[in-house]
């Protein structure tokens, strides 16, 4: 007996362990499937912000223009030779000559061609704008002298905004005395003032020397597959290569040594007694160099009274020149220089200047374009969802009508694409690149999304509200018309949103009409050749010039802007929607 | 005279008192109705009178709702029903080629198992069908129906005050006497109700038990319902159906004091059903 109750005991107790570990179990699940969703969630926000971030600090740069600012004598003999102040005359005048020598004026021992044309390179060729802006407005200002501001170019202005190179400024620690003002000259401090740059000329050897060694052994590779003079000559290479090397290598591993420095090895710049010179030579404690700017006294410098500035970057490498480098920190120093909020990248068309690139021209290409499909697609989708959910009878044609709906749905939007460019610009002649043309065909694209959203939010109203019309005596189309239809209409915004937002970022389709073009001007209509952003970041993307990288992340995120403010615009809209039903 | 028709139907033969008393408002004869190929009623006749209250009893599935729906044509709306036979509101027949299926529904109001008020406001929800049929001359006038329709459904005194509030803020029982109170407001003749109180409490049941005794003076009342307390409370006739036929019919007191049926015995007594 005891023993049935043990069997008794041990069974119960079994059976409880058992219901304990798949309680257990359970919860374990739970808890996984709870951390996998957490685990989603956290991932995609990841993703989420670092592309946000990525974005906004390539575009940071886009968002600030560099002017330097100028006291221009307006000439009458430049602007208006014959005196009349004709506005035709004063609107074609050459302003940009009045501010080169302006800028000329900055740097009166510039003479040489070659340095004159670096200057002039400075300046943006829309920075007469203002200018002319001013005098147009103002004849008055003829024959005086105007304070005005200038748009540097994009290499200048990418210089300034230090994406061109890294500067290092050191201040002179010990006494220089210098050989001369002009020409070439020697530098000598008191101290170990040039350590610094010397280590960084030593840096790059070495870099140039593993670049060179990688050369080599690239050479060698080839070298394998060939054989007689070809094999030879490719020996030779080789082993000037690594005789290269070699130097090279020895040159980095005297530490301390002098070296000489060219437009391979990064740059270094003394400004000393309101000069400036570019080492040639340097040494730690000396460096023998060219006079960039002349300097005013051969006197010796106290320490803290001259700098050393080292451009990281070597000269051959970058698209600024040491020239151009030195005048824009000449400029700089004066404070003439300054940044300020480009607005004119909101109030800009297109153009091949970066500098003076901007969305305006296809942020209203898309606005005209998004009108066009709303006003098209909207009315169509929802009224085609009313009458195959309400009122088509179920046969097969309009299943077969259903099925093609869902079918639009996934065709690529290239084939939308090529279908405007056959019927709209083809067939019916309408015009190219055209906001019209571009909402037609983007609004085929948007239908089937916005024909199947109704018509799940027209289902998911309940039968009762229909019946309850219907009960009261209002006809079918009275009973959809005032009940059903308000009711589904936040499903149907919903849908509508999402179709436009796929549409707001439509950039193949819109290529095929031709709505890839250059277009400066900001269109003003529907005919009107236009682009829209997505195109606009398409072609900027394309674009060899370094600016545009910048212009085509801060047009991103104009793109964005702009779909996040179209999605809360529906949302109040819904919210006002729902709340009134 | 339709006295003399109904004995050519098998399953109903005497004719009940209260239609001697009343004349009969709706009438069907010989209806049958599909659903695709199911047969949901067969072969049905039935006299329903005018300024009384008629109920359907039976067990789920016995067709009662799907006849009352056939009475102002809801069934239009399910795509696969099919109604032959006649059935006449006013000895005019609903299913004639030329009668405005609008027009009947307006006559012929109904109210739902589960309340459906509109999701719109309490004063919306009434002045819906008069707006739509434009029975209201104006703002004043529209105001008067509405507080009429609402004091009929003896709701005015809860909702007064707030008129303007969503239809959908009622509590269930206020809900179900707003939908009445809207199927008044177009001035029908007769009212049909699926089941109005089975989403209902008992108290909210009473009120409403209350009210169709109340609208009986007014209206002819048809009312489906599955408590057969209800039915014996409320009305002064009573159908039983099942599975598709009218099994009895006749005044509501000799349907539950004597049923003729074995099958009506059976289900009023709760061996089926």
């Amino acid at each position: 007996m005891t023993e049935i109750a043990a069997t008794a005991a041990h069974s119960m107790s079994a059976a409880e362990s058992a219901a304990a570990r798949r309680l257990r179990k359970r919860y374990a699940a739970e808890w996984r499937f709870r951390a996998y969703g957490v685990a989603a969630l956290i991932i995609a926000a990841l993703f989420i912000v670092a592309l946000l971030s990525d974005v906004v600090v390539k575009s940071v740069s886009a968002f600030t223009q560099t002017r330097v600012t100028l006291d221009v004598p307006v000439s009458a003999e430049t602007i208006d030779p014959e005196g009349k102040r004709d506005p035709q005359t004063l609107l074609t005048a050459d302003y940009t000559a009045l501010l080169r020598d302006a800028l000329r004026e900055k740097f009166p021992t510039v003479t040489s061609r070659n340095d004159r044309r670096a200057l002039n390179g400075l300046l943006s060729s829309g920075a007469s704008e203002d200018l002319q802006k001013r005098v147009v407005a103002d004849p008055a200002l003829i024959g005086t002298t105007v304070k005005t501001t200038a748009l540097l170019s994009d290499d200048a202005d990418l210089f300034v905004k230090g994406r061109v190179t890294a500067i290092e400024t050191e201040q002179g620690t010990g006494s220089a005395t210098v050989s001369g003002m002009d020409g070439d000259v020697t530098i000598v401090s008191t101290n170990k003032d040039f350590a610094d740059a010397l280590a960084s000329v030593k840096r790059s050897l070495a870099s140039q020397a593993s670049a060179l060694l990688a050369e080599a052994d690239r050479v060698a590779d080839n070298a394998r597959s060939t054989t007689g003079d070809e094999k030879t000559a490719l020996d030779a290479k080789i082993a000037e290569l690594r005789a290269q090397v070699a130097v090279l290598n020895a040159r980095f591993a005297a530490a301390g040594a002098p070296e000489s420095v060219d437009a391979e090895e990064p740059t270094t710049l003394v400004k000393i007694n309101g000069g400036v010179v570019r080492a040639t030579e340097i040494s730690a404690t000396e460096i023998k160099g060219t006079t960039m700017v002349p300097l005013t006294s051969a006197d010796a410098a106290a320490a803290g009274t001259w700098k050393i500035e080292t451009l990281a970057v070597p000269e051959a490498s970058r698209r600024v020149s040491d020239q151009e480098a030195v005048f824009l920190s000449v400029l700089s120093d004066q404070g003439l220089i300054a940044k300020n909020f480009n607005w004119s990248f909101f109030s800009r068309g297109d153009s091949r200047e970066p500098e003076l690139a901007g969305v305006l021209g296809g942020l209203v290409g898309s606005l005209l374009t998004m009108f066009v499909t709303l006003v098209l697609s909207l009315p169509i989708g929802v009224l085609a969802a009313i009458y195959l959910e309400e009122f088509a009878p179920k046969n097969r044609w309009t299943e077969f009508v259903e099925v093609n709906i869902n079918n639009l749905a996934a065709v690529p939007s290239i084939v939308f694409g090529l279908l405007g460019l056959a019927v709209f610009l083809n067939f019916f002649g309408m015009p190219r690149s055209a906001p019209i043309v571009g909402g037609l065909v983007i609004a085929l694209m948007a239908l089937p999304t916005i024909i199947i959203a109704s018509r799940a939010a027209i289902r998911a109203v309940p039968p009762s509200i229909r019946e309850a019309a219907l009960g009261v005596g209002a006809s079918h189309q009275q009973a959809v018309f005032h009940h059903v239809l308000p009711l589904a209409m936040p499903g149907i915004m919903t849908g509508t949103i999402i179709a436009m937002a796929h549409s707001l970022g439509e950039t193949a389709p819109l290529i095929m009409i031709g709505m890839v073009a250059f277009v400066v001007d900001i269109p003003s209509g529907f005919t009107q050749a236009a682009s829209v952003l997505p195109v606009q970041i398409f072609s900027w993307a394309d674009l060899p010039e370094i600016a545009f990288q910048a212009k085509t992340a801060a047009a991103i995120l104009v793109l964005l802007v702009f779909l996040f403010l179209m999605n809360a615009v529906a949302i109040v809209l819904r919210r006002r929607f729902e709340r009134r039903w | 005279m339709s006295a003399q028709t109904a004995t050519k139907v098998e399953t109903a033969t005497a004719v009940p008192r209260i239609l001697g008393e009343r004349a009969p408002k709706v009438t069907a004869r010989n209806v049958d109705i599909y659903y695709g190929e199911k047969h949901a009623i067969k072969s049905l006749s039935v006299d329903i009178p005018d300024r009384a209250v008629s109920a359907f009893i039976g067990p789920s599935g016995c067709g009662k709702s799907t006849f009352l729906r056939s009475i102002n044509r809801m069934n239009d709306t399910i795509p696969s029903c099919r109604v032959t036979g006649d059935i006449k509101v006013d000895n005019k027949d609903i299913y004639a080629r030329d009668l405005d299926v609008v027009h009947l529904r307006a006559r012929v109001g109904m109210v739902f198992q589960k309340p459906n008020p509109f999701p719109k406001s309490i004063y919306e929800n009434v002045a819906y069908g008069p707006r739509i049929h434009g029975t209201a001359s104006g703002k004043a006038d529209m105001d008067d129906i509405v507080e009429r329709s609402l004091r009929r459904a003896s709701l005015w005194d809860e909702v007064k005050d707030r008129l303007n509030s969503p239809g959908t803020g009622l509590s269930g029982g206020q809900q179900q006497r707003l939908c009445i109170a809207r199927a008044i407001a177009v001035n029908p003749e007769v009212i049909l109700m699926d089941e109005p109180c089975s989403a209902l409490d008992p108290i909210a049941t009473a009120r409403i038990e209350e009210l169709i005794d109340e609208l009986k003076q007014n209206y002819c009342i048809v009312i489906v319902t599955h408590s057969m307390q209800q039915a014996a409370r409320v009305s002064q006739l009573t159908a039983f159906f099942h599975l598709g036929i009218l099994v009895e019919v006749g005044d509501t007191d000799d349907i539950f004091t004597k049923p003729k049926d074995k099958r009506t015995q059976d289900y009023i007594t709760g061996r089926f059903g």
